[in-house]
C-alpha cells in the first residue's frame, strides 16, 4: 500500500488490549478529560461503522463468517471509519481517539488461524498511531472481570468457531489467551506503552494522562476560540 | 493444469481435492457478459456438466449490505474494495470451494479482476489489491468480453436502463456529464483489464459481435479445455 500519511496534522491515540483490561474506562477518561480542558477531540470505536455494521451483526448472528470473512468484514468496517472519521480529522488537525485500533484485528485474525502477512497486509493503508497504550493485565484477571460482570457470552466472543472447546467459557478463555500472546509479542514492534492494569482506575489514568502531555504538544490542538 | 492459489491462499483447503472446472467471464456491464454466462450454462447442463454460477455481490453474508450501502453514495473506494473482497470470500469458501470439490464447473460472472480494475482506476495501491486477493483460486480460463464504451452505453440505454453511478466513475471524477463521465471511466477500466492481460493470462474475446458467434467462440474455447 502507499505508505499511510504520517505528517498529517493531528494525533492518534490508540488503546488496546483484552476485554476486561479496563481500556474503554481509560480512553473515555482521556476524552474526558481533552474536551474539558478544550481541546480538539474525536472519539472512535471499534466495530460500529454504520454503513458495515448490519452485514457484520447479521454475520455474526447467523454464524456465516468464517475466518477469512470475519477478518475481511472488520477491515471493511475499519476502512469505512478510517476513510470518513479517521483521515478527515487527523487532515483536520484534531487529536483522535480510538478504542481498539488495527492490533486488535492482527491479535484476533492471527488467534483465529488467519495468515499474518495477509492480516497485516489488508490495514496497509491505515497509518500507525503515534501512541498505542497496551492495557496489560494478568489473564486470569480479565477473564474474571468479564466472566463475573457478563456470564452470557457471544458465539464469536468465545471463538466457539474454533473449536477450542465444548464449554463456551472454557472456549473464552483458551481464545483470549491467544489474543493475550499475540499482543505481548507485537508490543515491542510496535512500541506499545504498556501500562499496567492491575490497579484503580485513577492511577492508572494518572499514568496515561503523563505519557500524553509529555509525548503530544497539547496545546496546539486546543480550539482558537471557544463557542460563545 | 494442477489448481493453485494466487498467493498463500486459504488455510486448511487441499488443492487436490479441487476436481471440477473454474471459468470466468469478465466485462463491463451491457459486454454481454450475463447473457453469456447464462448461454454458457445452458450448453453445459445440456451436455451433462453439472454447473454453480457465482458473481459480484451475491454472497449470502454481504450482498444486500453491500447493495445498500452503494446507495448513499457514501462508500469511499477502500471501504468499497474491502466490502466487495468480503463478498468475494464468501463465495469463494461457501459456493466456488464446494462446487468444485464436488466436480462442477464454476461459472464466474465477473471474478477479482473488475474489483482490481476498479481499484487501479481510483488510484489505491496495486499491491494491496493484489495481495487481498491472494487467497483467490487461479481460474482455468479467464474470458474477457471486450466493447467500445460507446457501444455498452448503447446497448444500456437499449435495454431502456440508466448509467449506474458507480460505473460512470461518479465518484472518480465530476467534470463532466454522466455519459462523458461514463466514457471516460469505462475507457480507463478498460485499459487496466488490457493492463492485466498478460499477468493473468485473460482470453480477449472481441464482444461487439452477436450473441450467437460470440457464443460460438467461447463454446469452441471451452470446448478444448473441457476436452469435449
Amino acid at each position: 500500500m502507499n505508505p499511510p500519511p504520517q505528517d498529517l496534522p493531528g494525533r492518534l491515540i490508540a488503546v488496546e488490549g483484552l476485554d476486561g483490561s479496563g481500556k474503554s474506562t481509560q480512553i473515555y477518561l482521556v476524552k474526558r478529560w481533552l474536551e474539558l480542558e478544550g481541546y480538539k477531540v474525536f472519539f472512535t470505536e471499534w466495530n460500529s461503522s454504520l454503513l458495515v455494521r448490519s452485514a457484520t451483526r447479521k454475520g455474526k448472528k447467523r454464524q456465516l463468517l468464517t475466518p477469512t470473512t470475519f477478518a475481511l468484514i472488520h477491515c471493511t468496517d475499519f476502512a469505512d471509519r478510517y476513510e470518513r472519521e479517521i483521515l478527515p480529522l487527523l487532515s483536520a488537525g484534531h487529536v483522535v481517539l480510538a478504542d481498539r485500533y488495527i492490533y486488535t484485528a492482527f491479535a484476533r485474525d492471527a488467534s483465529r488461524g488467519c495468515d499474518r502477512e495477509w492480516i497485516r497486509s489488508l490495514y496497509g493503508y491505515a497509518r500507525h498511531p503515534d501512541l498505542t497504550f497496551f492495557f496489560d493485565v494478568p489473564l486470569e484477571t480479565a477473564l474474571n472481570r468479564i466472566l463475573d460482570g457478563r456470564p452470557r457470552l457471544k458465539y464469536y466472543e468465545a471463538g466457539m468457531d474454533l473449536g477450542l472447546a465444548q464449554d463456551e467459557y472454557q472456549s473464552f478463555r483458551l481464545f483470549q489467551g491467544r489474543i493475550y500472546q499475540e499482543y505481548l509479542s507485537m508490543a515491542p514492534e510496535f512500541n506499545f506503552i504498556r501500562i499496567d492494569s492491575d490497579r484503580s482506575p485513577e492511577v492508572m489514568h494518572r499514568e496515561v494522562r503523563q505519557v500524553i502531555s509529555q509525548r503530544i504538544d497539547l496545546p496546539a490542538y486546543r480550539w482558537r476560540s471557544r463557542n460563545p | 493444469m494442477s489448481r493453485r492459489f494466487y498467493g498463500r491462499g486459504l488455510p486448511g483447503v487441499d488443492l487436490a481435492l479441487l476436481r471440477g472446472k473454474l471459468i470466468v467471464i469478465e466485462g463491463a456491464d451491457g459486454s454481454g457478459r450475463t447473457t453469456h454466462t447464462a448461454m454458457l450454462r445452458d450448453w453445459m447442463e445440456r451436455s451433462g456438466y453439472a454447473t454453480e454460477e457465482v458473481g459480484l455481490k451475491r454472497s449470502n453474508l454481504v450482498a444486500a449490505e453491500l447493495d445498500r450501502a452503494q446507495q448513499g453514495n457514501t462508500l469511499g473506494p477502500i471501504t468499497q474494495t474491502l466490502f466487495y473482497a468480503t463478498d468475494f470470500a464468501d463465495q469463494l469458501e461457501n459456493k466456488i470451494i464446494p462446487a468444485l470439490r464436488s466436480g462442477f464447473i464454476v461459472l464466474a460472472d465477473r471474478y477479482i479482476y473488475t474489483m482490481m480494475a476498479r481499484a487501479m482506476v481510483r488510484k489505491l495501491d496495486q499491491d494491496w489489491v493484489r495481495k487481498m486477493y491472494s487467497i483467490a483460486l487461479v481460474p482455468d480460463a479467464v474470458f474477457y468480453l471486450d466493447v467500445p464504451p460507446k457501444v455498452l452505453a448503447g446497448r444500456i440505454f437499449r435495454k431502456g436502463r440508466l448509467l449506474d453511478y458507480w460505473e460512470s466513475g461518479m465518484d472518480v471524477r465530476r467534470t463532466g456529464d454522466m455519459y462523458s463521465n461514463f466514457i471516460k471511466y469505462q475507457d480507463q477500466v478498460r485499459s487496466e483489464f488490457r493492463r492485466m492481460r498478460n499477468q493473468y493470462g485473460f482470453d480477449v474475446v472481441n464482444g461487439n459481435r452477436s450473441p450467437r458467434v460470440v457464443h460460438r467462440e467461447l463454446q469452441g474455447k471451452i470446448q478444448n479445455l473441457l476436452g469435449i
